[in-house]
């Protein structure tokens, strides 16, 4: 097994296809949205493949150490980086595949009038332990 | 065996081993070692006086492990020199626990986790999954908690306002788990309000019991938020809201007004009114009122700009709003509520979707964002 982190962006990501900002949704299609990933991450909990999520407020800084005896140096909201990390997702699978495959069923959310946004998701592999045994 | 006695027990026997002069973490330690003894001998043969049992066996604990330690030995000695409590030891010893719990030194998160083991007689188990992080990672925020505490002797009472902040905080965690913290809240509120004589402690108890009393209506079956004007009044707890109705009156008779009493009356004016549109907006500005006085809290002022929008209409809600600091919380909802009800729509939309963003929860933000949605749907372009 494999884990993968899967990000939804805020911003920075490439354009959707279907790409209209939440706000001008219906009441409904947000709730047909929100739904569609509820039911995502709860199939993948029992097919045994959803590790963890979490949703990210969009605000944010940058901090960054400035010395001995001097309080951080902080910057932002994201001043330097149009890329802003809605949320993520840790997956467990098979391997890179089925990851691509997930992520792309994610994308398919439906969202304005209903037809699927085609959002781009950044899908990243986990580093992990070398193995004790070699092949 | 019957967990429900032994968690009830827990802290009353660690209160009385800490009021004997043991130390805190010692204690604890001591009374774990008696419940697993109880566990397991209890149902063999089960005691006469289960509390005095516990004390005994406790007590014992502590003794074989202070002695085991020289240098605990010492403040054993000390501890034996002491007079004897005398008759002040009447006082409730679980009362004692609730001001170590909430002792200053202790940060607020701190004092809610070691509350809730001590008091509470939770597991850090119970605990850490209601916190939504790790045993390990809870097990030692309690333990660094309890060696802040350890060498604090309780011979003046604490400050009651703290003990009533940290249990406000426990009740507004809300719930997640196997562990409900705002009744976990309740119960330890209503231990406290019965075994002090202070106005505010049942004002607080009677505040938790009328939010509480509307838990079932506040969200919908897929977890979104149901505004107040909008929750089906049938769900609500009417023998949870009489209750609370009871204490708070019981508290105003006394003349002794304090922020949480004057919140629960703002929450008894609502759960008393039938339907939404009858809720008694003026006398919930007076509370408001009497609220800013009492704290001067930005926040409240903000509530009371609704207050202000319900009884007297958008505009002079909208005057009220001016005079709060527009980078607060929630600014922005109430702002784009109050210019939704004052007509101008456009407005509203482009502040509920600036409040969506501002969010801090998943269930306020999607809230935010379906009014916006709403707003945005009706208007052409």
């Amino acid at each position: 097994m494999a884990k993968y982190l899967l990000l939804k962006h805020y911003r920075g990501a490439p354009d959707a296809v279907n790409n209209v900002p939440m706000d001008r949704w219906t009441p409904q299609e947000i709730s047909d949205h929100i739904r569609y990933m509820n039911d995502f991450a709860a199939r993948l909990e029992e097919t045994g493949e959803y590790v963890d999520s979490q949703a990210l407020a969009p605000g944010g800084e940058w901090v960054r150490y400035d010395g001995e005896g001097r309080p951080p140096v902080t910057d932002g909201p994201f001043a330097e980086t149009k890329d802003v990390i809605a949320g993520w997702m840790v997956i467990d699978v098979d391997g890179h595949d089925r990851a691509v495959e997930l992520a792309g069923e994610l994308s398919a959310a439906p969202g304005a009038g209903g037809r699927p946004i085609h959002e781009w998701l950044e899908l990243r592999p986990f580093l992990t332990e070398a193995p004790t045994v070699t092949e | 065996m019957d967990e429900a006695l032994l968690r009830g027990l827990t802290p009353v026997v660690l209160a009385i081993l800490v009021r004997r002069g043991a130390d805190f973490a010692a204690a604890e330690d001591a009374v774990q070692d008696a419940l697993v003894e109880a566990v397991r001998t209890w149902p063999a043969e089960p005691p006469r006086d289960p509390k005095g049992w516990l004390v005994t066996v406790a007590w014992r604990r502590f003794l074989d492990a202070t002695r085991a330690d020289a240098a605990r030995r010492r403040r054993e000695d000390a501890v034996d020199a002491e007079p004897d409590a005398g008759p002040a030891s009447a006082a409730d010893d679980t009362l004692r626990l609730y001001f170590l719990c909430a002792h200053p030194s202790l940060t607020p998160s701190s004092a809610v986790a070691l509350t809730l083991r001590a008091v509470g007689g939770l597991t850090t188990r119970q605990i850490a999954r209601a916190y939504l992080v790790p045993e390990a990672t809870m097990a030692q925020r309690i333990s660094r908690a309890k060696r802040t505490v350890s060498g604090v002797r309780l011979d003046r009472p604490g400050d009651v306002a703290t003990v009533l902040r940290v249990l406000y905080l426990v009740f507004n965690e809300g719930y997640s788990g196997d562990v409900d913290l705002a009744a976990e809240a309740i119960r330890l509120t209503r231990q406290l309000a019965a075994r002090i004589d202070h106005p505010e402690a049942a004002g607080l108890l009677a505040l938790m019991l009328l939010h509480h009393a509307r838990r079932a209506a506040r969200t919908a079956p897929d977890g979104a938020l149901v505004p107040l004007a909008e929750q089906d009044r049938g769900r609500w707890d009417t023998r949870m809201i009489a209750e609370g109705v009871r204490v708070l009156q019981a508290a105003l008779a006394r003349d002794r007004l304090g922020e949480y009493q004057a919140q629960a009356a703002i929450a008894s004016l609502h759960a008393d009114a039938p339907t939404a549109e009858e809720t008694d907006w003026v006398q919930i500005v007076e509370w408001y009122d009497e609220l800013v006085r009492l704290t001067g809290s930005p926040v409240v002022r903000l509530n009371r700009a609704v207050a202000v929008g319900e009884a007297d209409g958008p505009r002079p809600g909208l005057a009220a709003l001016a005079e709060v600091d527009a980078s607060l919380p929630r600014h922005a909802a109430v702002a784009a509520y109050l210019r939704e009800r004052d007509g101008d729509l456009a407005a509203a939309a482009r502040l509920y979707a600036e409040a969506a963003h501002e969010a801090t929860n998943l269930a306020e933000r999607d809230h935010l964002t379906r009014q916006a949605a709403r707003l945005n749907a009706r208007r052409p372009g």
